[in-house]
């Protein structure tokens, strides 16, 4: 218990901050970056997964469980809509027979 | 000691989190997610969240992860069939992508952030104390994430029939 009990007097709070923009910034760079929709929904995934850990180091920090029962509530929503979002990308490929994410361009104005 | 496991875990996470960006076969950027999510499981257990860290893995490295690759393997994706952006939205995206990390940086270099209660509890991130706060102050929302299941249950099984 000793290891983990004093992690954010060894590691400041600015560390986290820090690790979750950059885990932030890489699924943003990864939605930028590639064609596969499958990546870009891995990409938002781990986007998601910058913001738990912040909220988590933060209830950590001020000792308050609020904060973990928002990430259980996140990784709810996250399921359902990775569920749903493959569904889609399932009847997508079916339809046009590749995941490219430039060709759904057809709702475009 | 525990300030080197968070940077090692912290280095692994985001080695891991940009192979699953830059790796070129779908599957191996599954894999790296995987390991991603595991790391990010390890970071909860230094950060005294036992109870997340084991829900975490149970979901994403048991659910979602099965999930990706079910369908990864069901639609075939490999290497020669994936397609790539042009060069000059690489960059852009790179470009985009670093200017939002400075932006964040620079926002959160001069907030002022330190443990404020001294009084610690170990027993915060237990099954105990995190149901105690579940089933009492967020009940409604609880209530509210089963609808949620159910409306995505019946949404995936409409979207993914035949014809609909």
């Amino acid at each position: 218990m000793s290891l983990s009990l004093q992690i954010l007097q060894h590691v400041p709070v600015n560390n986290y901050v820090l690790l979750a923009a950059m885990l932030f910034c890489i699924g943003v760079f990864g939605v930028l970056f590639r064609r596969n929709t499958i990546i870009v929904l891995m990409c938002v995934e781990l986007m998601l997964n910058a913001v738990n850990l912040l909220m988590v180091a933060f209830s950590a920090m001020h000792n308050d469980p609020g904060g973990q029962i928002f990430v259980f509530f996140i990784m709810a929503v996250a399921a359902a809509e990775v569920s749903v979002g493959l569904a889609i990308m399932v009847l997508i490929y079916r339809n046009s027979g590749s995941v490219d994410i430039d060709l759904l361009n057809k709702l475009k104005g | 000691m525990s300030n080197y496991l968070f940077y090692i875990l912290s280095f692994l996470s985001i080695f891991s989190a940009l192979m699953v960006v830059l790796s070129r076969k779908p599957v191996h950027s599954v894999l790296y997610l995987i390991f991603c999510f595991f790391t990010i499981a390890g970071h909860y257990i230094l950060l005294n969240a036992q109870f997340l860290a084991a829900v975490h893995i149970i979901v994403y490295a048991g659910a979602i992860m099965v999930l990706f690759l079910f369908v990864i393997m069901l639609l075939n994706l490999n290497a020669e069939t994936e397609p790539h952006k042009p060069l000059i939205i690489k960059g852009a995206s790179v470009v985009t992508g670093g200017m939002l990390l400075v932006v964040l940086i620079a926002t959160f270099k001069s907030a002022a952030m330190s443990v404020s209660s001294p009084e610690f509890n170990s027993d915060l991130g237990m099954v105990e104390s995190l149901g105690k706060v579940l089933y009492d102050q967020y009940m409604l929302p609880f209530e509210v994430s089963a609808l949620l299941f159910l409306s995505a249950m019946v949404g995936a099984t409409m979207i993914g029939k035949k014809e609909i």
